[in-house]
């Protein structure tokens, strides 16, 4: 495709009118919003407790991307796959994860995701094919082609969602993936959640390019796209594209979605204030809020009132606060369990788990 | 019983484990229309065809990264380092992908991969060609390795790693891949973390894995010729899961021992089985626990000069007399 220049921008499209979204139901586009505020309330009720100590390590928010997971992971089929990095609170709530096990994970808890194994940065739900949850940058790139690749091996029609920041499109593990991607013709989209940051360093700063992140997917001879991450009908429409083509032709994209997130990389990072203005983070809040403005555009067609919406947030503001409460009251995982789900032939005793030793050190 | 290459053994166990599980698929550099860098698939890819055997370009991390993804899905591809050394560029895909994905996800995923490939220095390649990674495996809880000293080793230890459910990584010896041994031909398996008595002995136990073992036993027959020393040879054969018990057993026999490992002394393999004998079999010990290493230094280019630098029969003696 070709690069989009100022002078000759094409007239807005309305991607509501896209095939994807023209047929959808009342009860689907509420169903959205739902979803974008189960993860905003879900992770509004995780800072409460963060801040509170109740939780270790890092925290990334997702808030302000919420319209890239809700858009993109509900058109996904039963042989689609989805991978993400640690930002990942967004994308598991969107495959339907309840909150429960992943306010119990962020807690450490025995009931969590993860069995408190993982924590904030690995959540996963194989039984939704969602494969998580990785923490180190671009570490899932490759992951995302094996899913590809296991599709294709298996004969079966289905695509691989592989999510990455705007940061890791420097890592060289995903060049290493996109040139495998091409040349054995996987059906992965790599979709770049572009929040501007890659951590504290602008995207300016870290990442040389023509005109877009996206567009390095030319030197692959991949087809890529870019996207509005405030406009859901958008990203949907414009996934749904990718994923007809990894299904029809078994071929991959790389999708760039464009969106901003209103905390710092992490709750722990200090500088989330220094390295760009609060009149930005205003701006983005008031003008391109993805909930925001999916909320209004449901009430101007008529598809649900404002009272509607207010309830409906306040049942998904519930059931955050149920979850803290369930994550609260849940057991700390019992010390022998340190060392179970280490070997699988371990865990399920098989000969091969009971010869030798595999754990040392008493 | 047919007198195989270590190399043919390795070859038979991939065409067994392809024709027995369509799920085996062999990815790697050269391994396809080369033949293998060192032949170790030759013939494959023209009995099996491009699905199961595959000609990956050079992106180490890219592909293993990609079979670890594939894994997730019941692929059980075995991935061809053309040298272990080349896992260094893939290393966050083995340790922290492979090793850790079962743990952090509270044992909902497992990663039936295998890699493998030489693993040794000693042919005057140089340092960065030149690696014996299998303690830094082993240093990594949900990944396995195996380093096997024989053909009749290397095939059954391929055939467990390929069925295991768990990441297991297969480090051979570009020595070995030449030598012969006898290998039954009817189908057996040897199951990881069971080592092997090599040379029955009962003064001295020169305890090994992979090359290190072909040293150890012919400086037993030194030891047996000119010293009349009767030294036992266990191999230990996996590295994790490793079996203790098979330690200690031979420890308690010959109260004597040597261990002979091609790692570097600190935090090799060797380190971790003195720290065990010392624990368990304290009492047992007629003399400290000796070790012979690699040197400790990059491994030298200067083929006057490699040779001394890997662990030799004379060191071996030499340690040996010293306790004995």
């Amino acid at each position: 495709m070709s690069v989009k220049k100022k002078d000759s921008a094409p007239a807005p499209v309305d991607y509501a009118r896209a095939e994807v979204n023209a047929k959808l139901t009342a009860k689907q586009k509420i169903r959205f919003l739902a979803e974008m505020l189960r993860i905003r309330r879900f992770e509004q009720t995780a800072l409460k407790y963060y801040n509170q100590g109740k939780m270790g390590g890092f925290l990334h928010l997702y808030i302000g991307q919420e319209a890239v997971a809700v858009g993109t992971v509900l058109l996904m089929g039963k042989n689609d796959h989805v991978i993400t990095a640690y930002r990942d609170h967004g994308h598991a709530l969107a495959v339907g994860m309840s909150m429960n096990e992943c306010m119990a994970e962020l807690l450490g808890k025995a009931t969590g995701c993860s069995r408190g194994k993982g924590g904030s940065m690995h959540f996963f739900a194989p039984d939704k094919n969602y494969w998580g949850g990785h923490g180190i940058v671009a570490g899932q790139t490759p992951l995302g082609l094996g899913l590809a690749y296991g599709l294709k091996y298996k004969g079966l029609k289905g695509c691989c969602l592989c999510y990455m920041g705007d940061g890791a499109v420097n890592q060289g593990v995903y060049h290493e993936s996109l040139n495998l991607a091409a040349l054995w013709k996987l059906p992965v989209i790599y979709i770049i959640e572009n929040n501007q940051y890659s951590m504290g360093t602008s995207l300016e700063r870290s990442s040389a390019m023509r005109s877009r992140l996206a567009e390095r997917a030319d030197g692959y001879g991949i087809a890529w796209d870019i996207a509005d991450g405030e406009d859901l009908y958008e990203v949907r429409a414009k996934t749904w594209n990718a994923m007809q083509r990894a299904y029809e032709d078994s071929l991959p994209m790389v999708l760039e979605i464009d969106t901003y997130r209103y905390y710092g990389h992490s709750v722990a990072d200090a500088n989330a204030k220094k390295y760009r203005s609060a009149d930005e983070i205003e701006r983005y809040k008031t003008n391109h809020d993805p909930i925001r403005l999916w909320r209004k555009r449901l009430i101007d067609e008529g598809v649900i009132t404002d009272a509607k919406a207010d309830e409906l947030d306040e049942s998904i503001k519930e059931e955050a606060a149920a979850a803290a409460q369930f994550a609260l009251d849940s057991e700390d995982p019992a010390p022998e369990t340190i060392f179970q789900d280490v070997y699988w032939e371990v865990d399920n005793a098989t000969e091969a788990g009971q010869t030798g030793r595999h754990f040392f050190g008493d | 019983m047919a007198l195989i290459t270590y190399r043919k053994a390795l070859n038979e166990a991939l065409a067994e484990e392809i024709i027995r599980d369509e799920n085996v698929v062999i990815i790697g550099e050269e391994v396809a229309r080369y033949n293998g860098a060192y032949k170790v698939t030759e013939g494959l890819w023209e009995r099996f065809g491009d699905k199961r055997v595959v000609d990956a370009p050079i992106s180490e991390a890219g592909f293993i990264g990609m079979g670890i993804g594939a894994s997730m899905l019941g692929v059980r591809p075995v991935l061809e380092l053309m040298f272990w050394s080349f896992a260094y560029v893939a290393w966050d895909q083995i340790i922290n992908n492979a090793g850790q994905v079962r743990y952090m996800s509270g044992g909902l995923i497992n990663c039936p991969i295998v890699i493998r490939g030489p693993a040794n220095g000693g042919t005057n390649v140089g340092a960065t060609h030149s690696h014996t990674p299998e303690n830094a495996i082993a240093n990594t809880p949900g990944l396995k390795v195996v380093c096997p000293a024989t053909a009749y080793d290397a095939k059954g230890l391929m055939k467990a790693a390929i069925r295991d459910n768990d990441p297991v990584c297969v480090m051979e010896n570009t020595f070995l891949y030449g030598e012969t041994w006898e290998v039954p031909e009817e189908e057996y398996v040897i199951p990881l973390g069971v080592a092997d008595i090599k040379r029955e002995g009962t003064d001295i136990s020169l305890i090994a894995h992979g090359r290190a073992v072909i040293t150890a036993l012919k400086a037993a027959e030194i030891l047996e010729a000119e010293y009349n020393i009767h030294a036992e040879v266990l191999d230990l054969r996996s590295i994790r899961p490793l079996d203790e018990e098979a330690i200690l057993a031979t420890v308690r026999k010959t109260h004597r021992v040597v261990l002979v490992d091609e790692n570097k002394p600190f935090c090799g393999v060797s380190a971790q089985i003195a720290a065990t004998i010392q624990e368990k079999a304290f009492d047992d010990l007629d003399a400290p626990v000796q070790r012979v290493c690699s040197l400790d230094a990059p491994a030298i280019y200067s083929p006057a000069l490699e040779p001394l630098q890997l662990p030799t029969p004379d060191r071996v003696v030499k340690k040996a007399l010293d306790i004995c």
